[in-house]
């Protein structure tokens, strides 16, 4: 039986710190058993359980694309235990992933469909999952216009630089990023709050899904702008975080009403999530 | 197969039966109370006991499991790289459990054993193990397992029931396992008429002292929202002190947590129980909790047996009417009362 349980070992290839504030850093892991990887097959959106042994796990969305191959990477924030101890690992260290977990932004459904992407702070790791995936040369043409409005509260928080300034280069996708104030006058692109951006740049709800993900505040003021530009509650996807141990709907503690984020989430429409207790 | 009978003074010899082959966990006292453990003489078991105080989960999702143990060894090459922890899964029989105990393992199931995801201990142990019920004759007051479709001779969830008739056992095999178990022992008769008849007249007893206590029906129908929104739980959890004896000694209450624990350079990763009464089971390391407030954590617990469950599931409520929560409460919080209030269909006037 297989053990659902039981990491993949991985090997820590790089790590690259995200932001100014050394907060944020981005580990690429390789498996040390080259079937794992066959075994680890994951659609954006997805999660897996970053484990150190002698600390614990801990659930990290996935930062890379299926379409990159040989290897996977997870940005975590130092918050706790397992992510203090995480920032002070290195290059060549041996680790475990478990998973993939969850489940994913509905690919299916996107397919045809122009894709607004709605993110803010360091919850933009599945966002850049996806949108990797909906350029790479072999999916690009199954979606319409992809919009970007990707927020911070200042530059130097912003997530994957280079990869912004290159797609900001791109005709094939629609980047709008925003800090919330810069004292930088060589700062190029947005000042103002991701809501404000998003009104002010009022992506098309025609034929369009949003996906958002970002701190609850910012949710809380970019959902209104989203209904009225037009975007139906069951075409505004979501993705949850929740303190979580299992991952895969057994431990019992992520629910939310009858639903578990780890297993039935953490991607969610709106409309889904409209009918569940406002518990998260 | 037709239900056998075995006089009260031959039937140590079957358990003597039963050790020969499989390790046997049985009712033993312990202190004040009984509970579940194996046995090393016939003498241990004590088949008069009324019910275990802790419900017998631990049988099947022990309450410190030792799950993964690894090297942290500087240089070994296999530091840091979770092996599972051995364990015995050789054949049990656990012998004398109640009917709504065994019933609450195949709710539990449906968490454990998905089509997505198997946990392999439990799903082991449940193939491993062989349940010998032992019928309820005279329920406590706080039991209340007839209003959720089980009952004290309720068969569901076992391989074997016993009666107890006085002077003796019957026994009803009612799977395979049951069938293979009883096959290895000897000295049963045919039931004679009258144990036959007594045995209906005790079942018949018992279910009509236990009565149907509410209707938990009209749950089903009701929406998720209305009750998680519902003012009674205000009133429900002003007594609680959230100090998780309910959840601690609830045969369906399996929520766990998983951390390591390091000695030297050796670790495991141990799975707990834990409890949704306590504030830390959903805190975020954000510092962000969707439960901080005590009236969430005593609604999530009664709604998820009640509500999430068997709308999740559809199959029935997560509770089989034991009675130990009931019974056990230091506040005297009591679940019938809580299912009237989620079932009632009127708000009476003030």
């Amino acid at each position: 039986m297989n053990n659902p349980y039981l990491p993949y070992p991985v090997r820590i290839d790089s790590v690259v710190t995200e932001t100014e504030d050394r907060n944020l850093k981005t580990f690429k892991f390789v498996f040390l058993n080259p079937e794992d990887e066959q075994k680890f097959k994951y659609n954006p959106g997805q999660f897996a359980e970053l484990s150190i042994a002698g600390l614990g796990e801990i659930p990290i969305g996935i930062a890379t694309s299926p379409t990159e191959k040989g290897f996977i990477k997870f940005t975590v924030n130092k918050v706790g235990k397992v992510t203090n101890h995480l920032h002070n690992m290195k290059e060549g260290d041996i680790m475990g992933v478990r998973g993939p977990l969850g489940n994913w932004y509905p690919w299916d459904a996107l397919e045809g469909k122009n894709v607004v992407i709605i993110g803010g702070g360091f919850a933009f790791t599945t966002l850049r999952s996806s949108i990797v995936y909906m350029l790479d040369p072999a999916n690009r043409s199954r979606f319409g216009d992809i919009t970007v409005v990707y927020g911070a509260r200042s530059p130097g928080l912003l997530l994957y630089k280079d990869e912004l300034a290159a797609w900001e280069q791109r005709k094939d996708i629609n980047m709008h990023i925003t800090v919330d104030g810069t004292n930088d006058p060589n700062w190029k692109y947005n000042v103002g709050f991701v809501p404000a951006v998003t009104k002010q740049k009022a992506p098309s709800a025609e034929n369009s899904y949003a996906i958002i993900c970002g701190p609850p505040i910012m949710i809380k003021f970019t959902l209104p702008v989203l209904t009225e530009l037009g975007f139906p509650p069951e075409r505004i996807i979501s993705s949850l975080e929740m303190r979580m141990k299992c991952g895969i709907g057994i431990c019992g503690r992520c629910n939310i009403g009858s639903e578990y984020v780890c297993k039935d989430g953490p991607v969610f429409t709106l409309e889904q999530l409209s009918k569940l207790p406002n518990e998260y | 197969m037709s239900d056998i009978y075995i006089s009260r003074g031959k039937f140590p010899e079957i358990t003597g039966q039963l050790m020969a082959r499989y390790r046997v966990y049985a009712p033993v006292l312990k202190g004040e109370y009984h509970e579940f453990a194996e046995i090393e003489k016939t003498e241990e078991a004590d088949l008069g006991y009324q019910n275990t105080r802790l419900s017998p989960k631990g049988l099947f999702h022990p309450h410190a499991e030792r799950m993964f143990e690894y090297s942290l060894v500087k240089d070994d090459p296999q530091a840091g790289i979770l092996k599972e922890a051995p364990k015995d899964f050789s054949p049990r029989v656990v012998l004398g459990i109640r009917p709504c105990d065994a019933k609450a393992f195949q709710l539990d199931d449906v968490n454990f054993d998905t089509t997505a995801y198997q946990d392999p201990w439990w799903v082991r142990r449940r193939q491993t193990t062989t349940l010998i019920g032992l019928a309820c004759n005279e329920p406590c007051g706080t039991c209340f397992c007839t209003s959720l479709g089980t009952g004290p001779f309720d068969t569901a969830g076992l391989d074997v029931l016993l009666v107890d008739t006085g002077e003796g056992y019957t026994a009803q095999v009612l799977t395979q396992k049951g069938k293979d178990v009883v096959g290895i022992t000897s000295g049963w008769e045919s039931v004679s008429r009258a144990v036959s008849e007594k045995m209906e007249g005790l079942r018949k007893s018992a279910e009509d002292s236990l009565g149907r206590q509410f209707d938990f029906d009209p749950i089903k129908q009701k929406d998720m929202l209305e009750l998680f929104n519902a003012s009674f739980w205000d009133e429900v959890q002003f007594a609680c002190i959230n100090c998780g004896t309910c959840t601690f000694l609830c045969p369906t209450c399996w929520c766990f947590d998983i951390q390591d624990e390091v000695w030297g350079d050796k670790g495991d990763r141990i799975r707990l129980w834990d409890s949704c009464m306590f504030p830390l089971f959903t805190f975020h390391g954000s510092g962000h909790n969707p439960r901080n407030q005590k009236l969430q954590r005593v609604r999530q617990r009664f709604m998820h047996k009640l509500k999430y469950y068997p709308d999740k599931y559809h199959n029935g409520a997560a509770c089989v009417g034991c009675g130990r929560c009931v019974k056990f409460c230091p506040v005297n919080i009591d679940i019938r009362e809580v299912v009237r209030r989620m079932s009632a269909t009127c708000v009476c006037p003030a």
